[in-house]
């Protein structure tokens, strides 16, 4: 019997279906993993409760504490009332039906996304499922993670399924070896800004190529993380020798015979040969360049070697409007050069960018320089573990020596809803995922970048990458 | 979700267009942890005046609401439809609503049903007519019975369906439950679980 070649997004489809949907109906799919935070889950708990229903599969739930903690003094009580009666709700939801949680001081404690990976609880083949529109990060691992609202919270807490539309499937093919100082940051920064914040739309996104093979498990989570940013409903990497590497050993990894059982599953789950996407896309990775935004979407990026867009240049009537919003927000002027442009504040730290290899390729940027005088620079693992690690390693020395900032774990300053925000007007270089207006703080302007983008600016005080410090 | 079929209950007219979710219920009450308890946020702005319809003794304890067009726009906010739920309405009329809000309605069980401009004009006068008239809702034959005047309403058959049987989308999905479970029985038991592990 010949069977239909099927993307890597269509085999996880298919071995998740429990009821296929008629007469447009949704398909109905099983979920592995629903991982929690205080913001998303409390109104969904409370809708269990008033329906007299239960948490179907606790020992699929988990639950950590992330986007209102505090990232000095956790010892305190949370400061602001409506953050700590979130973050008190989510311990009292859990407590009472049975969920497992990290609560804040527990190693384990951090920012969703980074926790599920560490724990080695986030593997091939899984359907993933979290009320937060980064959960796109986990596909990193071959697995079909997404964003869900509190609605459907509540249904996956009750069920343990989702009812889904099927979505398109394309691919984006990334070739060539990235040249010193370029990271996965930029590829997928450079993707968005090709495909625009929209083009990802109705998609699941498959990376592939032999770029994103040479990725580290770290890089792989990076562009992951931002397919929401290119409208994506999630992204993916296809298991391989990394991916296992990673995982081997890992609390929750399966093992001996298990894990046998496992690798031999992951290692079917790759996009067969002759299936066909639904759109392509391709990326030169030999020519990038470190990538930078200007604007206030993910998707108005530049090289760092260019300067900042004329909007006179841009034919779309729409995007031109938004360039010319967005320069006015930023306070920039067409044709500057990105690397003329004078930050305040580096915020290195999200699910994007806050891994342990992340903090790594930071310290080592910095080790044994001088911060430029008018920069605050801050530095927040993604997860306590990641904090503790770099400790270990002796990271968080070399951030205080350079006078940076070294903070306890969590969302912080990616989207401010914690005391740690900018102030009206002020710059950042940020590793986190989204520029939006007002997203780190009122009027706060932001540009993302990469961690090495991030450290060599701390060091320059102005848009820079590390091949401006050889000089 | 409770199960609709013919109720009566106090009807009231909200002589405005373009209703939006702002309006319904404004953004400061969304802060809450509860999925309940929004009552007092409904048209919390509109309240303010004493003037207001609901702020009216005759009106007091309405369940039924007969609005403008366009009801329920902007914001997708499901709060708008919870404030309404927990204020007491049952059902809510208007000759245009927003899809995402009449959607949302489905799933709390509060009817959105749509009705002629004509027919809209029709029940107010009715109301004016006599305030604080009981009206009768008839979910299976679509009908609206206002005193004398009887108005039939469109509602999806699909939303009718799982209002007359008190269906949530959690309700429909379980009744795949004998589905649910055979796939769990198929699960490879290597699949993670995250009950506590090796040192965490
Ligand atoms: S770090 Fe930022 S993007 Fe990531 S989960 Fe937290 S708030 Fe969301």
């Amino acid at each position: 019997m010949s069977q239909k070649p099927l993307t890597l997004a269509e085999k996880l489809w298919r071995d998740h279906l429990v009821v296929k949907g008629e007469n447009g109906a949704p398909d109905l799919l099983y979920i592995d993993l629903h991982l929690i935070h205080e913001v998303t889950s409390p109104q969904a708990f409370d809708g269990l409760r008033l329906a007299g229903r239960d948490v179907r599969r606790k020992e699929l739930t988990i639950a950590t504490e992330d986007h209102n903690t505090p990232t000095t003094d956790i010892h305190l009580p949370i400061v602001d009332p409506t953050s700590r009666a979130q973050v008190q709700a989510l311990r009292d939801n859990t407590k009472e039906f049975g969920v497992r949680i990290h609560s804040l001081g527990d190693k384990n404690q951090g920012i969703v996304h980074v926790v599920g990976p560490q724990l080695g609880i986030t593997q091939p083949g899984m359907t993933i499922v979290c009320g937060d529109s980064h959960t796109s990060t986990h596909g990193a691992f071959g697995s079909l993670a997404m964003g869900i609202g509190t609605s459907e919270v509540e249904h996956v807490l009750a069920t343990q399924t989702l009812p889904l539309q099927p979505f398109k499937t394309m691919a984006i093919n990334v070739e060539g070896t990235l040249r010193p100082g370029v990271s996965a940051k930029d590829i997928i920064l450079a993707v968005i800004a090709k495909i625009s914040t929209g083009g990802g739309q109705g998609y699941v996104l498959e990376y592939r190529g032999s770029a994103i093979r040479s990725l580290s498990m770290e890089g792989r989570m990076t562009i992951c993380n931002m397919s929401i940013e290119a409208g994506a409903r999630a992204g993916m990497v296809a298991p391989d020798e990394i991916t296992f590497e990673y995982l081997k050993g890992r609390p929750h990894a399966p093992e001996g015979a298990d894990w046998d059982a496992a690798v031999e599953y992951w290692k079917t789950l790759q996009t067969d040969e002759d299936a066909v996407f639904d759109a392509e896309v391709f990326i030169d990775a030999d020519n990038l360049d470190p990538f930078v935004t200007w604007g206030t979407n993910p998707g108005q990026g530049v090289s760092l070697l260019d300067s900042v867009p004329n909007p006179d240049d841009i034919s779309d009537p729409n995007e031109k409007a938004a360039a010319l919003r967005a320069l006015e927000y930023m306070d920039l002027v067409p044709g500057t050069k990105m690397k003329d442009i004078k930050v305040d504040t580096v915020f290195l730290g999200s699910c994007t960018n806050a891994r342990i290899e992340d903090l790594r390729s930071a310290a080592e940027i910095i080790q044994g320089k001088k911060k430029a005088d008018h920069i605050r620079m801050m530095v927040v693992p993604g997860s306590q573990k990641v904090r503790l690690q770099a400790e270990e390693e002796g990271l968080d020395k070399i951030f205080k020596d350079f006078g940076a900032d070294w903070r306890f774990a969590g969302c912080s300053m990616c989207l401010g809803m914690n005391p740690d925000q900018l102030a009206p007007g002020e710059r950042a270089a940020s590793t986190s995922n989204r520029n939006f207006e007002g997203r780190q703080g009122k009027g706060a302007r932001t540009h993302l970048v990469s961690p090495v983008v991030a450290a060599a600016t701390a060091i320059r005080g102005t848009l820079s990458s590390p091949s401006d410090l050889e000089k | 979700m409770e199960k609709i079929s013919v109720f009566s209950g106090l009807i009231a007219p909200l002589k405005r267009s373009n209703v939006d979710t702002d309006q319904i219920i404004p953004a400061v009450y969304l802060k809450r942890i509860t999925k309940t308890g929004f009552e007092d946020g409904l048209f919390a702005n509109w309240r303010q005046d004493p003037e207001f319809v609901l702020n009216q003794p005759q009106f007091q304890g309405a369940q039924i609401l007969v609005a403008g067009p366009d009801f329920g726009t902007g914001s997708s906010r499901e709060h708008a439809v919870w404030a309404l739920r927990d204020f007491g309405f049952k059902a809510v009329f208007s000759s245009k609503f927003a899809d995402i809000f009449r959607g949302n309605s489905g799933k709390q069980g509060l009817i959105a049903g749509v009705i002629s401009e004509a027919d809209t004009e029709a029940i107010w006068a009715a109301i004016d007519a006599e305030p604080g008239l009981n009206a009768t809702v008839d979910l299976p034959s679509q009908k609206i019975l206002v005193g004398e005047l009887e108005v039939s309403f469109e509602i999806d058959e699909y939303t009718k369906w799982r209002l007359t049987e008190g269906l949530d989308d959690i309700g429909i999905t379980l009744q795949n439950e004998a589905a649910i479970a055979e796939f769990e029985a198929n699960r490879a038991s290597w699949k993670p679980k995250t009950l506590p592990a090796k040192g965490v």
